[in-house]
């Protein structure tokens, strides 16, 4: 059982869990993910280890409800304990060899890029962080990337917040001026890391993205993770989660995220049944 | 004596009552029954007791195979069970499992007259009974590590508990069992067998550890220079899929065999949504491959409630790999053989769903490698078939996560482990066994390869110990 020893709401619908995991906590680095089995009959849902603490024995994952699986997680309180954590897994991120590197983040991926910024910061880089979000209150750890970052760029789709747009539009403003940058790091929905990819492709500047893919073991056994990137196809959880944005087939992944679509929908609908009847006895 | 053998080789083979096809392709009801106490009694007494019993030369972990089936002729159920638990800790799963027309059954001397004693059905039976109880040896010979809670694993783990060592067997994922619970589905092997085993060695002080990949949580070297123990046994299986490289494999709609049968078997998908692992099933399905494995999916997406599930195979049907039980019992459940056909490219439409299959006509040529005849594509002649399902079930290769961590454990050009006919590796104290050694192969094998490494280790610690 991996214990909870702190839970936060970082925005609506968004938590954030610090795990008791003193094993986990002592190998993990920037890049590394785990599976998280809730309950006995919950699914395996793969997370970024979003930060760790090796002297307290902590790591620390955030999730968003979207659905059935990440509302059972969230529910979880403080004192509570999650019955399986399998981690570290996948390849952590090459962050040594960087002098100036922009990292953007969409949404909820700015808690897995938290822990490349912190490393690439550790190692002497100097980071520029783009944070979107749909609207101000969504935003999450502005502050933690306030402190690393060189410069913090706030995008919002409504505006409520910094540039009224996409990531892309302060990218685009940042390149434009400047694009003596080593890398572009992007974490965030298909669709926006996909538009990053293409928006640095134009300025021939390395980019790289972290996909979360469907997975069952993360360990290579099942290849539900297949990703084309350039001419072969990988498996995210072995040879990933990071790859060259300007090599990954985008569109297929964002096909192959809508293959459970109509499961979810019943999901949503055996749950919701249960309580018409409940109603219904009243 | 001759006289007697010929008048006990008329009696036929005891037949093993199994659930009906119609009635079991609505379930994941176990489809063999096993024998009751009567039946087992009838069929032990056939065996004619030869003096130089040729039937043990065919088992891989050397069962006492007349003894205990004595022991059933003069019902003494209990003493049978533990007669064979001397030698196999896994009675219940290898009397379901092991292909035993290859293996002690082919060696039976009523093998020639078409009526071998049922020696793995009598296994099964045996393993319902014996002590539940048991004793726990004294483990003071030292610290064993086991990488891996599958069939080799699990063997070598026992084995060594029995010997007087400490083992820990570390295993990645949330249950143990290694293919016996995340590929073997519920109908050929219940779950609840394969627990009620696991059970038992652990009883013998065996220590599994869950969700730890070794590799990532802890490196082989941490285990034997940190943690203290002597020698690590890897038993990690084959757990890398085969796909072909063909366009649209990664389409919605197209599994590898390993995820297919790990969602339903290990996350119990075939309860969704009581269980929240999700699995798609087409209504029309096409299993690439012919061995055992080709033919669990085929029958679970029956199961699952495909209307048609079929078997796509680039050979003959005398050349499947697959058991002839399982051929025959996918053949009574309906499911279909498209023989010397050849999967060329999965058609999908534009939302990224598997709409169908091209394949490519075959014919035998001369005979390969493996002694089967080689198929050979018939030029020109493609052809395209509805399907909304594929699973691959082609084979696997060997995980490569431990072995990236541990560049001293030196491979083969296939990536399995080298090691010498115990199991020994090139990294002195860790020995290996199973799918990761020999690529993909049976159970027992595994459970063989487990045993053997298991003396080799014992051997390798004494002889450090006495130095």
């Amino acid at each position: 059982m991996y214990e909870i020893v702190e839970k936060n709401k970082l925005a609506p619908e968004i938590f954030h869990f610090e795990v008791k995991a003193p094993e986990i906590a002592a190998k993990a680095q920037a890049g590394h993910f785990l599976i998280l089995r809730a309950v006995e009959k919950a699914e395996r849902i793969p997370l970024t280890i979003a930060d760790y603490d090796r002297e307290q024995g902590t790591i620390d994952i955030v999730v968003q409800e979207v659905g059935y699986s990440s509302q059972q997680i969230c529910d979880f309180e403080e004192g509570e304990a999650f019955l399986d954590v399998v981690a570290p897994l996948g390849n952590p991120i090459e962050t040594e060899d960087y002098d100036r590197v922009i990292c953007v983040a969409g949404g909820l991926g700015a808690a897995p890029l938290y822990p490349k910024v912190k490393s690439l910061v550790d190692h002497g880089a100097e980071v520029t962080t783009i944070l979107g979000a749909q609207r101000a209150e969504k935003l999450i750890w502005e502050d933690r990337f306030a402190d690393l970052s060189e410069d913090l760029y706030i995008a919002t789709d409504d505006g409520s917040r910094g540039t009224e747009g996409f990531v892309t539009n302060v990218l685009e403003e940042l390149l434009s001026e400047d694009n003596d940058y080593d890398a572009v790091i992007a974490i965030g929905p298909m669709i926006m890391m996909q538009a990053v990819s293409d928006l640095t492709a134009e300025y021939d500047l390395k980019t790289i993205v972290s996909l979360n893919t469907l997975m069952v073991d993360g360990t290579g056994m099942c290849g539900g993770c297949r990703v084309t990137v350039g001419e072969e196809t990988k498996f995210a959880c072995v040879d990933g989660p990071a790859f060259d944005g300007h090599e990954v087939d985008f569109e297929e992944q964002r096909r192959r995220k809508k293959f459970y679509e109509e499961h979810e929908e019943e999901i949503e609908e055996h749950h919701v049944g249960g309580e018409g009847c409940r109603v219904q006895a009243k | 004596m001759l006289e007697v053998k010929a008048v006990v080789s008329k009696q036929s083979r005891t037949e093993m009552e199994e659930l009906d096809p119609r009635v079991r392709v609505n379930n994941f009801a176990e489809v063999a029954q096993g024998y009751t106490p009567e039946q087992a009694v009838k069929e032990a007494k056939r065996c004619l007791q030869c003096a130089d019993p040729k039937c043990m030369e065919g088992c891989p972990v050397q069962i006492d195979i007349p003894d205990f089936i004595e022991l059933i002729a003069e019902e003494k159920f209990d003493a049978a069970a533990e007669k064979i638990k001397e030698k196999n800790n896994l009675p219940a799963i290898c009397g379901r499992v092991c292909p035993q027309e290859d293996q002690c059954e082919l060696k039976c001397v009523l093998e020639s007259t078409g009526e071998p004693i049922a020696i793995g059905r009598l296994e099964r039976f045996a393993a319902n009974y014996g002590e539940d109880e048991v004793t726990k040896p004294v483990q003071d010979k030292g610290k064993v590590a086991v990488v891996g809670a599958g069939p080799a694993g699990l063997t070598a783990a026992a084995d060594l508990a029995k010997m007087g060592y400490k083992v820990t067997v570390f295993e990645s994922f949330h249950e143990a069992g290694g293919v016996l619970k995340y590929g073997i589905p519920e109908f050929r092997l219940p779950k609840e067998v394969v627990q009620e085993e696991i059970d038992q060695i652990k009883k013998l002080g065996v220590e599994i550890q869950l969700n730890k990949v070794v590799g990532k949580i802890k490196s082989v070297d941490e285990l034997m220079e940190q943690e203290g123990y002597q020698a690590v046994f890897v038993g990690t299986g084959a757990g890398l899929p085969k796909f072909l490289g063909l366009e649209g494999e990664n389409l919605n709609g197209v599994y590898s065999a390993n995820e297919f049968l790990t969602r339903v078997n290990l996350m119990k998908a075939y309860k969704f949504p009581e269980y929240k692992t999700p699995v798609y099933v087409g209504n029309k399905v096409a299993v690439i491959g012919g061995g055992n494995v080709a033919m669990d999916a085929a029958r679970t997406a029956l199961r699952l409630g495909a209307e048609e599930s079929m078997i796509v195979y680039r050979r003959s049907r005398e050349q499947m790999p697959a058991r002839e039980e399982e051929i025959e019992h996918a053949e009574e459940e309906g499911i279909q053989f498209q023989l010397l056909r050849n999967p060329t490219k999965i058609l999908g439409n534009e939302d990224g769903f598997v709409t169908g299959l091209e394949c490519i006509k075959m014919e035998l040529g001369e005979p390969d490698d493996s002694g089967r005849r080689r198929p050979i594509a018939i030029e020109g002649s493609e052809f395209e078939m509805d399907a909304d399902m594929v699973i691959m079930a082609i084979g696997q290769n060997p995980n490569p996560i431990l072995l990236d961590d541990s560049p001293e454990i030196e491979t083969t050009d296939w990536g399995t482990i080298k090691t010498d006919e115990v199991g020994q590796t090139t990294k002195e104290g860790v020995f290996a066994g199973g799918d990761i050694v020999t690529g993909a192969a049976t159970v027992i094998e595994a459970m063989g390869a487990g045993k053997d490494a298991a003396e080799a280790i014992d051997e390798y610690i004494q002889s450090k110990d006495d130095n």
